[in-house]
């Protein structure tokens, strides 16, 4: 293989192995979203006051697989 | 990548920068950007939504006027529930940051527009101005007091210095992460828009078979559209509500 054809081919794998980490992040919104209904099927009447924090954990962690995805992003079109 | 078919996807072409007023000064080019442009935009119509809401002429609340008090008592609710009452004095720069980040980031779904805080640069500036307003305000209310915010209180003095150095690390990494988190996030939902909206086009140019294959990429794009959605209005929220928090810092340092 050429070292130009090898260089994209090690972008589109790079591009691959980033986006590994939006599944990550999934597990996290997963984990976040059912224990947060977990703790509300057991007390309904706090959900309430706590839905501000859930959604302010769920961007938290919904934005580390943007970043992952970005990488992707930047590895597929900008490099 | 010669053996590639069709129009090839080119998602970051969006996010150029073009004068639309060119204006040289001294030999230095302060062009009106179409990012410029929208910013300008995004002020006007904070500013008209704001002054028409607080017009208060009539007897009865029109719907400006109640989308106006909504937005001042949600700002409010959240300054107070996260910097307390002593960091409502803050209340315009959070309102203000808040309707900048939201509207440039609904601004941006119209087709042809430009979004603006897909920039890391506008993002980093936001970012700067809430990371610098924290230090000042917090050396000149509470001088060195302020610096208890590295030294958590009931650490064991043999851990101490580890524990410190991690929360200057930590402290000096909040304007990255916070501008990089908007950033990120608009510059990838965009991307991604782009990515679906450019399948559809490619199969549309496609042979009669595949034509009709072009509503799985469509319905996609509405998907992810009303994903974005949430993520633009989510983004600002999250965006003013770490403003509040990091303000909560400089007013009641050391937890």
């Amino acid at each position: 293989m050429e070292p130009h054809e090898l260089a994209i081919a090690a972008k589109y794998i790079g591009a691959g192995l980033a986006a590994i980490g939006t599944g990550a992040a999934g597990i996290g919104v997963g984990t976040l979203f059912g224990q947060f209904l977990n703790g509300a099927l057991r007390n309904p009447s706090a959900v309430e006051g706590q839905f501000g924090r859930l959604i302010f954990g769920f961007a938290v962690t919904e934005a580390l697989g943007i970043f992952a995805l970005l990488i992707a992003f930047l590895l597929l079109f900008a490099v | 990548m010669a053996t590639e078919a069709g129009p090839a996807i080119d998602p970051i072409h969006q996010f150029a920068l073009k004068p639309v007023v060119s204006i040289l000064v001294g030999g230095h080019d302060v062009s009106l950007t179409n990012s410029g442009l929208f910013m300008l935009l995004a002020v006007a119509l904070t500013c008209l939504l704001v002054a028409i809401g607080a017009r208060g002429d009539s007897g009865v609340p029109g719907r400006l006027q109640a989308m106006a008090e909504m937005a001042y008592e949600f700002i409010a609710g959240m300054v107070r529930s996260a910097a307390g009452e002593s960091g409502m004095r803050f209340f315009p720069l959070v309102f203000a940051i808040f309707f900048f980040v939201l509207v440039t980031n609904l601004l941006g779904f119209f087709p042809y527009t430009f979004s603006v805080t897909s920039q890391i640069i506008i993002t980093a500036a936001l970012a700067l101005m809430v990371f610098l307003t924290v230090i000042v305000v917090g050396v000149k209310e509470h001088g060195l007091h302020f610096f208890k915010l590295f030294v958590p209180a009931g650490v064991p003095i043999y851990i101490l210095p580890l524990v410190v150095a991690i929360e200057i690390i930590s402290f000096l990494s909040r304007p990255v992460s916070h501008s990089v988190r908007l950033f990120a996030n608009m510059l990838a939902g965009h991307i991604t828009l782009n990515v679906f909206g450019a399948f559809v086009v490619m199969l549309l140019g496609a042979s009669a078979a595949v034509k009709a294959l072009a509503v799985l990429p469509f319905v996609m794009t509405i998907g992810l559209e009303a994903l974005e959605l949430l993520v633009a209005f989510l983004q600002a929220y999250v965006f003013a509500m770490l403003t509040c928090m990091y303000l909560n810092d400089a007013l009641h340092p050391g937890h």
